[in-house]
């Protein structure tokens, strides 16, 4: 398996399952899952490991916040905004998979996902 | 250093608010439908050139009538093909935004085709993207001008001839010999490259009302596995193999670096004064909704209402085709969202010795809710005494009206019991016939293999039919 340089998560609730990121992406690290979402689509899943980070799955996917790519994942880990104290701090990648990190600073977990929740400094 | 993330636009609601329903997390879209990805990409482009707050989407009718669910910009939804003519007052109105019609090919090409050609004409400085996919999507997949010859629709069944409907129509083609258009061009939604091509060409649609050149118009191929019949995947292959003979991409016109910018000047009438120049009075003419009588000989209302493929909308065609075989009058309409899959649907039946007046179930003597959010909608429209038949093994509340028979069937799990879950909606027209006296039994019977052609989908429905038949019986006792 080609080296994480980029890391790829999937919301759960929103996708369809449609399988086009399955079939876009160029490395093969995605799957679509065995079980299902309350919506009652077996969504996207990651491998847990291999993603370049280029961003294909992400224009490929038709639903607005499925897919979330860092092109960098270390660069985003180290550049972590601590939610609770506002401080720099570091994301630890807990479950690569559910797509789950945990903020070193005050050991919450962190959903990548939910982009929009978490903040990293310029 | 900054933190490379491609997520969800900020042009977007992070959740949907404005979609009906329990689901705000998702697009009412079909799975893998190619709308969202030029959503994605029209709302990628309005951040990058930051007028996301200065832009106002007009939406079409069909699939994409609801735009204003999730851009977090203006919004505007007008009526059907008429997307160009609202376009135009809002960026008369408003010159300094960036305004953007939305539109499928039956609202475009169809009924919007005069709209279109005229806006085009006028130069109007706004940005069109016209989403071709070949089909009407929403209504069920019927033809559209630009379904191509041979293509099989349900208004085509055995392919659209050149003898009966002519060529699939190019809109990019006749739009860019108009002279007005600063920028024509047809682009797909079929792979990463056409999808990188499709980005460009919207970003500089876009850039182009920004800089005020005039008329942009961009034509994407897009998906609709739905219509098409096919998975998504298979769906864009068909964009490559087929639909580019008769759709070739590449700019058709660009003449914006050739323009000059437009001097758009705001010219309008102050809002206060609108009511008088449309002859309208400062408080509306009611009508006294007591005057109107509902007939009384009607002897059955009934309203059937659950998710969308539990067979809701069946099981009232059901309805009516026994009883017009027992010689009654009968109606039945369906209503339901423009999702093809998913969504809230309900139907309404009526069964009468007279005419029927008007199809429309307002207070029903007979409710069949299959999911919570139809028992929640429509309990308090029952007339006093009436049945409310409810599936207890998916809604997990209870009726609140003590002045009705309540009728609680777990239809899903008996149905599930005897193999699949499709057949609940047989189940419970047996409790129908069990607990009611207009449906007889031995027609029900023998109208049955009329509507199951199938022999291996005959006996099982049967069996779930003598099931919810049993059920009734005791509960009618």
């Amino acid at each position: 398996m080609a080296k994480s340089r980029g890391l790829v998560a999937v919301n759960v609730e929103e996708c369809k399952g449609c399988k086009l990121c399955v079939e876009a992406c160029p490395v093969n690290v995605l799957h679509l899952s065995e079980s299902f979402n309350t919506h009652g689509y077996s969504p996207a899943e990651y491998e847990g490991e291999g993603c370049t980070g280029c961003g294909v799955c992400y224009y490929a996917c038709p639903e607005p916040g499925a897919i979330t790519v860092f092109k960098n994942w270390q660069e985003a880990q180290q550049a972590y905004i601590c939610q609770t104290s506002n401080k720099p701090s570091q994301l630890t990648l807990v479950d690569p998979i559910q797509g789950i990190a945990e903020c070193e600073a005050c050991g919450q977990q962190v959903i990548l996902s939910n982009f929009r929740a978490l903040s990293f400094a310029e | 250093m900054s933190v490379k993330i491609l997520s969800k636009s900020e042009a977007f609601y992070d959740t949907y608010e404005r979609r009906p329903g329990s689901n705000k997390d998702q697009t009412h879209y079909c799975p893998g439908c190619g709308h969202g990805i030029l959503h994605k990409l029209i709302a990628e482009a309005l951040v990058d050139f930051g007028v996301t707050k200065n832009s106002i989407v007009v939406g079409p009718v069909g699939c994409s009538v609801f735009t204003h669910y999730y851009f977090n910009a203006g919004n505007f939804q007008s009526a059907h093909g008429r997307a160009p003519a609202v376009a135009t007052g809002v960026k008369r109105s408003l010159p300094e935004s960036i305004v953007l019609s939305y539109q499928g090919d039956g609202d475009l090409a169809a009924i919007g085709g005069n709209e279109i050609l005229h806006a085009a004409n006028r130069g109007e400085a706004i940005t069109v993207f016209f989403v071709n996919n070949a089909i009407y999507g929403m209504t069920g997949g019927q033809m559209a001008p630009t379904t191509l010859i041979g293509q099989k629709t349900t208004t085509t069944p055995y392919g659209r001839t050149l003898e009966n409907e002519g060529y699939p129509i190019g809109m990019s083609e006749i739009i860019s010999q108009l002279a007005s258009p600063v920028y024509v061009e047809r682009v797909m939604l079929a792979d990463t490259r056409s999808i990188n091509a499709a980005r460009k060409a919207v970003r500089k649609g876009i850039e182009n009302q920004v800089e005020k050149k005039g008329f942009s118009f961009i034509e994407v191929l897009s998906t609709c596995p739905t219509g098409w019949k096919m998975t998504a995947p298979q769906a864009e292959e068909w964009i490559k193999t087929t639909m580019l003979e008769s759709f070739p991409l590449g700019v058709y016109k660009d003449i914006a670096d050739q323009v000059e910018p437009l001097i758009l000047h705001k010219d309008t009438v102050p809002s206060r004064r609108v009511p008088k120049f449309l002859g309208l009075n400062q408080e509306g003419e009611g009508f006294d909704i007591s005057q109107m009588k509902i007939a009384e000989d009607v002897d059955q209302e009934i309203k059937i209402a659950g998710f969308g493929g539990q067979g809701v909308l069946s099981l009232g065609v059901w309805l009516s085709e026994i009883g017009m075989r027992e010689d009654l009058k009968v109606s039945w309409i369906p209503s339901y969202g423009p999702e093809m899959r998913g969504g809230t649907a309900n139907c309404h039946v009526k069964l009468s010795r007279t005419d029927i007046g008007s199809p429309l179930v307002t207070h029903s003597n007979i409710l069949i809710a299959m999911n919570r959010p139809s028992l929640e909608k429509f309990e308090a429209d029952v007339v006093e005494g009436g049945v409310i038949i409810w599936d207890n093994s998916l809604i997990d509340i209870e009726p609140t009206r003590k002045d009705i028979r309540n009728m609680p069937i777990p239809a899903t799990q008996i149905a599930k019991d005897l193999g699949t879950t499709r057949i609940s909606n047989v189940v419970i027209l047996g409790v129908l016939a069990g607990i009611t006296d207009f449906l007889d039994p031995d027609v029900v019977q023998r109208v049955l293999p009329i509507i199951f052609k199938k022999k291996q989908l005959l006996s099982i429905n049967l069996k779930a039919f003598q099931k919810g038949l049993e059920l009734g019986r005791e509960l009618a006792n």
